[in-house]
């Protein structure tokens, strides 16, 4: 007998399923707010190789790049509290867990950003004069965002998509609630089906904006 | 005449190889002086040293009369110099550098360009940064590109715009470092003769060049670098026409084979042409 499709119902469920996807969008951006700072931070330490600062940024990168999302969360959720005795709730948790692992890979993507730029523009700003700081602030770090704006989008579907193992602590995200819906109403199919097209109707909306912003941020150079 | 810069003993190596053996070297204000020698002289490395670029391995450097760094002997009296980074930046900031690929800040504009040091270092507004913008674009004859982009340019707009954003800083030098060298021969032209524009109203420079024309029309002094050392050095006329070392007739012979209209071989050149072929 061939499978019956009824997308009819799952509609009714909707308002549940994009309820998960905004606790996924707020959980993303969250995560986002928290690892950009911390990575710009990280990854102008390591690339300028600030003494005795470096060192920890290069443990901190590769220590959160290696560390499995999934175990990040959870450990997150179950020990910190633990260690720091403070109750987090779970959305707290989640944010610190993929905003920290985040925040490694924005650091890398500012490093990769700012080596790309060519040694000229550093020797030119620091033949005007201009200290480190400036030189960063003014020549280097406008030329490094532009070039990263792709790779950081790239990052942030890598973010929205991560925030779906927060189903795993109870965090309602989209996918948590699509499990939800579908056991029951007893339609997976037809559930997953819709969440797959919202996921992917948002992320490609994402990405047309990045390329948008790439173009329009885009610098002429020969 | 009182002097700008005065090296001494002038030393550079990297690592174990050395590339500026002890350098002397006296710039006037208002002179115009050019560098030239084969590619691995040291030119390049002598004029990155004096706005420390790059950073000497030995020898004393006094911009104004003023020595840069500071001498520390240690135990075994041995004397070296010591340099704070922020003493080098405001070195920096009095010696304008020209550089062969211009390196022009690609993400701001002409006006920018010239602006950003006056306004980040000097402390000026943006509006004196913008009158003296508009006056350095002016003296290298580019006024009308101030709102385009370094992209937008050809590459002799660029390196002028280049030699602009250097003079905004009012140094009290100017390095080229082979300025033009990197441009199509066509465009060489528009910037040796902004060049020549700043030599004829006073601006002290220090100029790496391949353009001998250039520097003997130019130059008060020529210097001929060789291996590290200034092997010849006296006015253009002595060093470009009438050089008295083997080394230097060598190089001025290679660089000055072809010449229009062609000059006559004379017996010994024949000789030896015949012998390569």
């Amino acid at each position: 007998m061939p499978y019956e499709w009824n997308f009819a119902i799952v509609l009714k469920y909707l308002p549940n399923l994009l309820e998960g996807g905004a606790h996924t969008i707020a959980l993303s951006a969250a995560s986002i707010a928290l690892a950009t700072p911390i990575g710009i931070v990280m990854g102008i330490i390591r690339q300028q190789r600030i003494p005795y600062l470096a060192p920890i940024a290069v443990v901190y990168i590769d220590f959160f790049r290696t560390s499995v999302a999934l175990v990040l969360i959870c450990w997150c959720y179950y020990a910190l509290p633990v260690l720091i005795r403070v109750n987090l709730d779970t959305f707290t948790a989640v944010m610190i867990a993929i905003g920290l692992q985040a925040s490694a890979y924005m650091a890398e993507l500012v490093r990769a950003g700012m080596q790309s730029i060519s040694p000229g523009q550093w020797e030119a700003a620091r033949a005007l004069g201009m200290p480190g700081h400036t030189r960063l602030r003014y020549i280097i770090l406008p030329q490094a965002a532009r070039r990263m704006i792709p790779l950081f989008f790239l990052l942030m579907v890598e973010v929205v998509k991560t925030t779906t193992l927060a189903g795993v602590v109870t965090y309602p995200e989209i996918v948590y609630d699509a499990f939800r819906v579908a056991t029951e109403i007893y339609r997976p199919i037809e559930t997953f089906t819709i969440v797959g097209l919202i996921c992917f109707v948002f992320l490609f909306t994402l990405g047309r904006i990045a390329l948008y912003l790439e173009r329009r941020f885009a610098v002429v150079e020969r | 005449m009182t002097e700008v810069l005065r090296l001494e003993g002038l030393t550079k190596s990297y690592g174990a190889t050395p590339v500026l053996k002890g350098v002397d070297l006296t710039v006037r204000r208002g002179e115009t002086v050019c560098v030239i020698g084969a590619s691995g002289s040291g030119k390049s490395t002598l004029l990155r040293c004096v706005n420390f670029l790059g950073y000497p391995t030995a020898g004393r450097i006094y911009l104004e009369g003023k020595l840069v760094g500071r001498e520390v002997t240690d135990r075994a009296g041995v004397a070296t110099m010591r340099y704070r980074e922020s003493e080098l930046c405001a070195v920096r900031a009095h010696v304008g550098m020209v550089f062969q690929q211009f390196n022009l800040f690609p993400h701001m504009t002409v006006e920018e360009n010239v602006m950003i040091a006056p306004i980040k270092i000097r402390g000026l507004s943006r509006q004196e940064a913008r009158k003296r913008a508009a006056l350095h674009l002016d003296r290298v004859g580019i006024p009308e590109k101030a709102g385009a982009f370094p992209g937008q340019l050809s590459g002799g707009q660029q390196q002028r715009v280049a030699i602009a954003r250097a003079l905004a800083m009012e140094p009290a030098i100017m390095l080229f470092d082979e300025a033009t060298s990197a441009l199509d021969p066509e465009l060489v032209g528009e910037v040796l003769l902004a060049m020549r524009k700043l030599a004829q109203e006073g601006t002290t420079m220090l100029i790496v060049t391949h353009e001998l024309g250039f520097a003997y029309n130019v130059a008060q002094r020529v210097i001929y670098l060789h291996e590290g050392t200034i092997h010849e050095e006296g006015t253009p006329e002595q060093v470009l026409v009438n050089p008295t070392k083997p080394r230097t007739q060598d190089f001025l012979r290679g660089v000055t084979t072809f010449r229009m209209p062609e000059p006559r071989l004379g017996p010994v050149d024949q000789a030896s042409t015949s012998k390569g072929a």
